[in-house]
């Protein structure tokens, strides 16, 4: 303790390091997202080039290109990045609080409360917009707090809370599949999208609300990243470090659930984005700083490119979901292996 | 360092309908190390937890400068009462350095910025526990001596005059268990921290406590100095285990011989004999 001073000076630059090393991991994460976004939407079924994309996205009117871009690929773009982040952001969210990467929302069934509530709105009460948003995002968190609730015993054990939503997750897509199977005259494509999720027939208006849940839940969620880093070493350490555990913990079930739900509302339970994303950025991050916004972004990725890939890249089309299912399916299974050897943790 | 008075007042808390404490006082003497022993479910986990504001409790108060720690706002409290629970979570990943500045958490709110007291707090820990040249490495990758040491560096990065541990020493090779109550040994007499922690082995809680509180049913069967408390009495009492206490030739700090049924040399057993007869 006597050499105090010129010790610190390295505590300094390791932890400015790690700053650093943050900072440009996240530029890069969002060069890749801009780059994804520029790929929509010039390299489609045809080539549009840059420039005619930016003379489109600062308003001049092209004949052809400009329907081409602006009204078929732009929403689709900026919806699939605005519903990858809260996929992304949620996902992780639950993750890191519940240190357990099965803890994810689309894990513990619920995205598939969302998506059960959304599909009853719109194909049942022939409900539109808003309210069918409101609604997932209300049954999103009777959901949360069912399974909260069902697996509550002397504190919550992650193995049950995974275990009951894992079972609640299944019972909700019997329940969408019942719905959508005994709806009449109900298409294929809307099918795809409330059993594995799709941005297929995307509108920018339907852009708003998930800007909106970003921006209230996400930066409230943010807003918490120190609780949020205290509670990743365990809730007595959390207490001790001053944390109320309770209620940070409520707050970020509602955040992670309004995220989630509103995109879910929009979209479709997109398979696995919320599960992989987090997983996904700890592998990219490595210890160098806070999960959430990287996993914001690589849950974007994840939603371009599957789209990317499920429209341009594959012999037929498919929805997003099916390529992001196809992708974290086997990523599931090696986890379920791990976490019964090791017990691992985020 | 500021003197704390800190004290358990007629405490009764437990889980679900099981009362695990019951009217229990105990006043912890600032500036010293106490070490908590006892039974398997005597309690004495329960007792540190709600010590600690980890369990409410059903009657009765933990007191900290006479006011109630379980109304006293949390971040407040954290930056004067540390813990270091029984199994603390490393997150997968992540350095040393990184967990170490986590216990800087009560210091900062939302929107601090990290400063050089923050810095400063962090790198005395590491320097403290002898982990500063693990700073870069990831926890997972260390030893279990070394990530305990790493733990308690951020207990102590989090500069409170009172730190309670439960069982430190638990999973650790005895050169490590000497290794960590050396180092909290270090920490009181430097820092004058008030070390409050529950310990498995009597020998090594008599060997480091200036106080031993000994437990049984939820209550303080004995407390006073490791001389007073470690008794064969008290562990008769206590672990319903015959034993004989020595003075142990490198402390001069009693320790317990417990004294079982086989592998004794012929005057033990005739001593034990004796005494079990005169029990008949």
């Amino acid at each position: 303790m006597t050499e105090l001073a010129p010790t610190v000076d390295l505590i300094i630059n390791s932890r400015r390091r790690r700053a650093g090393r943050h900072a440009v991991l996240l530029a890069l994460l969002i060069a890749v997202v801009l780059a994804l976004f520029g790929i929509t939407l010039s390299v489609g079924q045809s080539f549009t080039p840059p420039v005619e994309v930016i003379r489109v996205l600062i308003g001049q009117d092209l004949p052809g290109t400009s329907f081409t871009v602006a009204q078929l690929r732009l929403p689709r773009a900026v919806l699939s990045i605005l519903a990858g982040m809260c996929f992304g952001l949620g996902g992780v969210a639950f993750q890191v609080m519940l240190r357990n990467p099965l803890a994810s929302p689309d894990i513990i069934g619920i995205t598939s409360g969302a998506g059960a509530a959304a599909v009853f709105a719109i194909v049942v009460l022939s409900m539109t917009g808003p309210m069918v948003s409101i609604l997932a995002v209300a049954a999103g968190l009777c959901v949360a707090v069912l399974v909260y609730g069902l697996s509550f015993r002397n504190g919550i054990a992650g193995t049950r809370l995974i275990l009951v939503g894992i079972g609640m997750s299944a019972m909700l897509q019997s329940v969408i599949a019942y719905i959508l199977s005994s709806a009449p005259a109900w298409s294929l494509q809307e099918a795809m999208r409330w059993l594995t999720g799709s941005v297929n027939g995307a509108q920018l208006s339907q852009a708003l609300p998930l800007f909106l849940a970003l921006v209230l839940f996400g930066g409230l969620l943010l807003s918490r990243t120190r609780d949020l880093e205290a509670l990743q070493l365990g809730d007595d350490t959390a207490a001790a470090l001053g944390v109320r555990v309770a209620t940070t913990r409520m707050l970020i079930i509602v955040c992670a659930v309004g995220m989630i739900a509103t995109a879910t509302a929009v979209t479709g339970p997109i398979a696995f984005v919320a599960f992989l994303a987090g997983p996904i950025a700890a592998r990219i991050v490595r210890g160098n700083g806070s999960l959430l916004l990287p996993s914001a972004l690589v849950g974007a990725i994840l939603v371009l490119a599957g789209d990317y890939v499920g429209q341009l890249l594959l012999p037929s089309r498919y929805p997003v979901g099916v390529v992001t299912g196809a992708l974290g399916a086997p990523y599931l299974i090696f986890l379920i292996v791990r976490v019964n050897r090791t017990g691992g943790s985020l | 360092m500021t003197t704390h008075s800190f004290a358990a007042n007629r405490l009764s808390a437990g889980y679900d309908d099981r009362e695990i404490l019951q009217d229990l006082d105990l006043t912890i003497s600032p500036g010293k190390i106490t070490v908590i022993v006892g039974a398997n479910a005597c309690g004495k986990s329960t007792l540190l937890r709600t010590m600690s504001r980890l369990i409410f409790p059903r009657q009765g108060q933990v007191l900290l400068d006479g006011k109630s720690i379980h109304q006293t706002p949390s971040r407040k409290l954290a930056r004067t009462l540390g813990l270091l629970p029984q199994s603390p979570v490393a997150p997968e990943g992540i350095t040393v350095a990184d967990l170490v500045s986590r216990g800087r958490h009560p210091h900062q709110s939302l929107f601090s910025r990290w400063t050089r007291q923050d810095d400063e707090a962090v790198d005395s820990a590491l320097a403290a526990t002898k982990t500063f040249d693990l700073a870069e490495r990831p926890v997972d990758e260390l030893s279990g001596g070394q990530r305990q040491r790493v733990w308690i560096a951020m207990a102590l990065a989090q500069q409170t005059d009172i730190l309670l541990l439960d069982e430190p020493t638990t999973f650790l090779d005895i050169n490590h268990q000497i290794e960590v109550l050396d180092l909290l040994t270090d920490l009181n007499r430097a820092r004058g921290t008030t070390v409050v922690m529950v310990l498995h082995d009597l020998n090594l809680a008599a060997r480091y406590a200036d106080y031993l509180v000994a437990m049984t049913e939820g209550r303080v069967h004995a407390f006073g100095t490791p001389e007073d408390v470690l008794t064969e009495d008290m562990v008769r009492q206590v672990f319903g285990l015959e034993s004989r206490i020595i003075t142990d030739p490198i402390s001069a700090r009693p320790i317990m011989l417990p004294i079982g049924r086989h592998r004794m040399a012929s005057n033990e057993t005739a001593h034990v004999t004796e005494k079990e007869e005169k029990r008949l």
